[in-house]
């Protein structure tokens, strides 16, 4: 049997039509941390939005974030605690050129012992930079991952999602 | 139809034989759970066979404290960091010289609230060049859903000696029972 890289790629979706929510299901429980790469675009007119996650189908008050950011003027940070969903970085706005790339490092999201947490780096070169850090307040593995964006815009055609897995030793 | 035995070439070899199995330039060399709250977790013995190191876990620590990285058992004032920080309310930043170790996640600390545990990834440079001082880089944080924080560090250990181990300490407390830490060597091209 073929030994895998330390860095696998699990699954890719680059959409053809506009999509409300991208879904990575009955992921793998055999690495140890996840890696998401979210290339992606959105569907209002208006501008950026947040990109949002939940885990395992949890829509419950069970995510929360703090997150340090630059705007071209000033650098800030916000949080959130108690939320439906998890961020997962920004998505552009449909007249924008820009596909916003959110990197996001889920770890250790096959253990039942801890709330899961991950680290994520968003670059909107248009506007935004930042580093969030997120926490889901469950001890279950992960097993699936939503994806869409906030105020239920479409994500565009051309966005590129890819869910890779990290093995440690 | 018969079975080739695969050779998995984590390091310096070429693939040469049918079945050969390149594993890709990111190896893993060791993974530490606690499985009882434990002062200080070190990587001794690392290969020397790299280009660069990344660490890679979670922390939660007794104290709600920073951990402190040194290298090699150095003990001494030789080493310096910035830090980039938010924590909720504000950005902010720091730095450290002449100090005993590099403090990773010092503005909050690694949360001790139970089942929360703060990650990190972090990345050592060219850690076998025995011309150059070694410098770090990381990105770490922790949330428990009342207050959280995320920093960016850069780090520099004076010393111009290959690492040939890591720890991390903490000021006060100890790292709690399923705390991970994950080492993994980054290879060269050709390598």
């Amino acid at each position: 049997m073929p030994l895998p890289s330390t860095m696998t790629p699990i699954a890719t979706t680059t959409l053809t039509t506009a999509t409300a929510t991208v879904t990575f299901s009955s992921i793998p429980q055999v690495y140890t941390d996840l890696v998401v790469v979210a290339h992606v675009k959105g569907g209002n007119a208006g501008g950026a939005e947040v990109y949002l996650m939940q885990f395992n189908g949890d829509t419950g008050t069970n995510y929360s974030r703090t997150e340090l950011y630059g705007n071209g003027t000033s650098a800030a940070s916000t949080r959130a605690s108690n939320n439906t969903s998890g961020r997962a970085g920004r998505i552009s706005g449909s007249g924008s050129s820009e596909y916003v790339i959110n990197t996001l490092n889920i770890m250790n999201y096959s253990n039942t012992t801890t709330y899961k947490t991950w680290l994520v780096r968003e670059n909107e070169a248009a506007s935004w930079t930042a580093a969030d850090v997120g926490l889901w307040r469950s001890t279950a593995a992960i097993t699936s991952i939503a994806l869409f964006s906030n105020s239920s815009y479409n994500t565009a055609v051309g966005s590129t999602i890819t869910l890779y897995g990290i093995k440690a030793a | 139809m018969a079975s080739i035995s695969l050779k998995y070439k984590s390091k310096s070899g070429n693939l040469t034989a049918p079945g050969d199995v390149d594993p890709g330039a990111m190896i893993p060399l060791a993974t530490t759970t606690l499985s009882t709250a434990t002062a200080t977790i070190t990587f001794s013995s690392i290969p020397q066979n790299y280009e660069h190191l990344q660490v890679r876990g979670i922390l939660n620590n007794s104290a709600t404290d920073a951990a402190l990285m040194t290298f090699n058992g150095d003990t001494g004032s030789n080493y310096s960091r910035h830090r980039l920080t938010g924590n909720g309310s504000g950005a902010g930043a720091a730095s450290g010289v002449n100090n005993t170790s590099i403090a990773i996640n010092g503005l909050t600390g690694f949360q001790s609230t139970t089942s929360v545990y703060g990650p990190v990834i972090l990345d050592i440079l060219d850690y076998v060049n025995t011309s150059k001082y070694k410098t770090i880089r990381s990105l770490s944080g922790t949330e428990n859903n009342t207050s959280g924080g995320i920093e960016f560090n850069s780090g520099l250990w004076m010393s111009t000696n290959a690492i040939t181990s890591i720890t991390f300490s903490t000021v006060s407390g100890t790292w709690a029972q399923y705390s991970t830490l994950a080492l993994y060597g980054i290879k060269r091209a050709g390598a």
